[in-house]
């Protein structure tokens, strides 16, 4: 298994005399019969950008609500900086929202918009004048002060609404699917800027996303979430290499799954759909016991030829599917017992020694050292 | 595309003009004709008349014969300045009392549960069902001397003497603020219920305390409404006749009582039109300018 970095020597998670800048205990939170959140414990500290991963549905955005006082919990504490947040109104607490569609004020000016949450603050005119001056120059939008926000393209009013959170100089600062409205291109691009933007500040960041590469890329940790509970939290590349669950691990990425029982040297796993499989560690578990081996499609290697000698994790199926990427080629294998691989080739090299083609037998095979071992 | 179609399309766009023209431009041009004239003892009442069969001396003579005298009678005696003042005072301070009065209730139904909206709204449409006259005649019995107001404020021993309603400014008050009452809800209503509420969840979590979002964001935000029902409101009831008529009393008339007394009781034609045609320059038509652009800058918005 390949070393994980952190992409910053930044892990205070790890660090048992570091005290989180934002404790979660045991929140619950529930709409009618079902809990949005249900007994969700975290912990944030501060420059942390943390991100909330989850389907649509998961209570992600519930959580965010009820972190800037928008929804009461039904039980549990937020806790910022030793404060219990829940005798705090919305408009006295110490975090900023970005809501998805922005809800900038219509009536009002770029400046202006910006300048909202100081002047609520009483701060001097000039003071007001100076820090809302700084911000949009900080968002690359100077010159856009006297406009209104219906004359800003997408891009423009997104910055606007970071500029009127961020000018506040929040504990933390809370981004509801920030991207989500952007296209594409624009949407990469952002992408860095926020991270830029987190890290030159030094604030704490919350951001609740769908989308997973969105998360992988800008956040230090992860927060998986799914039906109001946290599946997993850990650096994004953890997520993606050690999933503690079938569910993590096929969420976050694509994967193939080996459904068998641990063998008696607990070096492999036997009655697969590829037969007897080996992993590279001992596995956590009894001999006899079902486990699933999890392997991701870019560890996966295929061949249109028996491999001599044939490797370990070997075995042979019919190409069903062949899905061109540019940079990638997928495959979809049938095995004997009608289980499919999905193996994704980077195309590196100039054309294979021999292409592979539809409905021919071709080879899939994985190194032990690829398959993470699930228990659940 | 088909010359049948494009047709079509011109007809559907010309229709509402014919209408104006035919039912708004005309009438109005006659009203203004008769308010050049003479009043006349004769059937029309007025003078000159257009006499075709005399050619093109008939035309001159027509046009020689049309005057200004109205305007400068109009402008001359004080009753018809202070009948428009009354007129334009008593719409003002109504359309005044039905935006206090409309926009909490247009407010506190866009609070309420979407299904209970519609039944809201009903109600307060339900008036309608009932003519406008007879509505106007059940508040001369209410308001009169010994009528359910008076009765109840005595038998709460509110008052120890029943106080005189009919005839009075208030009485016009009541009225104006009781019909009118939906023209100020329904565009109020319309602009409120299209109010992000994230706009509102922005503000607090911007700083701002529920009382002061009120002012900062939600005002400004339902001015379109405003405007709308304040001008719904009031230029009607700049014009009004049953209400003061019924209601008020005979002191000081508003401007629609004034030309209903220049047209049926001195049978006056010109001059009645000339007070039309006066309120209609000096009143409706910077209304409608300022409206406009008012309109257009909050489209922009």
């Amino acid at each position: 298994m390949p070393t994980v970095r952190s992409k910053r020597s930044f892990a205070p998670w790890a660090d048992s005399t570091e005290r989180p800048l934002l404790r979660i205990e045991e929140l619950s939170r529930r709409f009618g019969g079902s809990a949005a959140v249900d007994k969700l414990s975290l912990d944030i500290y501060q420059g942390e950008f943390f991100a909330l991963l989850g389907p649509s549905g998961c209570g992600k955005t519930t959580l965010l609500r009820l972190i800037a006082g928008f929804e009461q919990p039904d039980s549990g504490r937020i806790v910022l900086d030793g404060v219990d947040l829940a005798a705090v109104p919305p408009y006295r607490r110490p975090v900023n929202i970005m809501f998805q569609n922005y809800a900038l004020f219509p009536h009002l000016n770029v400046e202006a918009n910006v300048a909202f949450g100081l002047k609520q603050e009483g701060l001097a005119k000039a003071e007001i004048a100076h820090r809302v001056a700084d911000m949009l120059a900080m968002v690359k939008l100077e010159s856009f002060g006297r406009r209104k926000p219906h004359e800003l393209s997408g891009g423009q009013r997104q910055r606007v609404a970071l500029a009127r959170a961020l000018v506040k100089r929040p504990r933390v600062l809370l981004l509801d699917e920030p991207l989500a409205a952007l296209d594409k291109k624009l949407r990469d691009q952002t992408r860095f800027e926020l991270m830029d933007l987190q890290r030159k500040l030094g604030l704490t960041f919350v951001i609740v996303t769908h989308d997973q590469s969105e998360a992988m890329i800008v956040a230090d940790r992860i927060g998986v979430m799914d039906h109001g509970w946290l599946r997993q939290v850990a650096q994004p590349a953890d997520i993606y290499e050690r999933p503690n669950s079938r569910w993590v691990a096929d969420f976050v990425g694509d994967v193939n799954l080996f459904e068998g029982v641990v063998g008696e040297d607990g070096l492999s796993v036997e009655g697969t759909p590829a037969g007897t499989l080996r992993v590279a560690a001992k596995i956590d578990a009894k001999p006899g016991a079902t486990v699933w081996l999890a392997v991701r499609p870019e560890k996966v290697r295929i061949a249109p030829e028996a491999p001599q000698p044939p490797p370990e994790n070997c075995a042979a199926g019919t190409i069903v599917d062949i899905g061109y990427l540019g940079e990638l080629t997928i495959y979809k294998l049938r095995l004997a017992d009608g289980a499919i691989v999905t193996a994704a080739i980077a195309n590196t090299g100039r054309a294979a020694e021999r292409p592979i083609d539809w409905d021919e037998r071709a080879w899939m095979s994985f190194a032990p050292e690829a398959a993470i071992v699930l228990t659940i | 595309m088909s010359p049948k179609r494009s047709f079509a399309e011109k007809l559907a766009v010309r229709i509402p003009y014919a209408w104006l023209l035919v039912f708004f431009l005309v009438p109005f041009l006659i009203v203004l004709r008769i308010s050049l004239s003479q009043p006349a003892l004769a059937q029309p009442p007025y003078a000159p008349l257009f006499n075709l069969l005399a050619g093109w001396h008939g035309i001159t003579a027509f046009f020689g014969a049309l005057s200004l005298d109205n305007y400068v009678l109009i402008g001359s005696d004080p009753l018809y300045l202070l009948s428009f003042v009354k007129s334009v005072e008593i719409a003002a301070f109504s359309t005044l009392l039905l935006l206090i009065i409309g926009y909490p209730i247009a407010y506190g139904i866009t609070r309420t549960p979407r299904r209970v909206q519609a039944a809201l709204m009903t109600l307060v449409m339900l008036p309608f069902w009932t003519a406008f006259l007879i509505r106007i005649y059940a508040w001369m019995n209410i308001l009169q001397h010994d009528g359910p107001l008076n009765q109840l404020l005595m038998a709460l021993h509110v008052v120890s003497t029943p106080p005189v309603w009919l005839a009075t400014d208030t009485a016009i008050y009541i009225g104006i603020v009781y019909s009118y009452l939906p023209f100020m809800v329904l565009p109020l209503y319309a602009t409120l219920e299209k109010l992000d509420e994230s706009l509102l969840e922005a503000a607090a979590d911007l700083g701002c305390r529920r009382s002061k979002i009120f002012w900062e964001v939600t005002l400004p935000l339902s001015a379109p409404g405003v405007l709308a029902g304040a001008l719904l409101c009031f230029i009607p009831a700049v014009g009004e006749f049953v209400i003061p008529d019924l209601l008020g009393g005979s002191q000081a008339p508003m401007i629609g009582q004034t030309i209903w007394t220049e047209f049926f009781g001195n049978k006056d034609w010109p001059a009645a039109a000339a007070v039309a045609v006066a309120l209609i320059g000096l009143l409706v038509t910077p209304i409608v300018i300022f409206q406009h652009q008012t309109m257009r800058a909050v489209e922009q918005a």
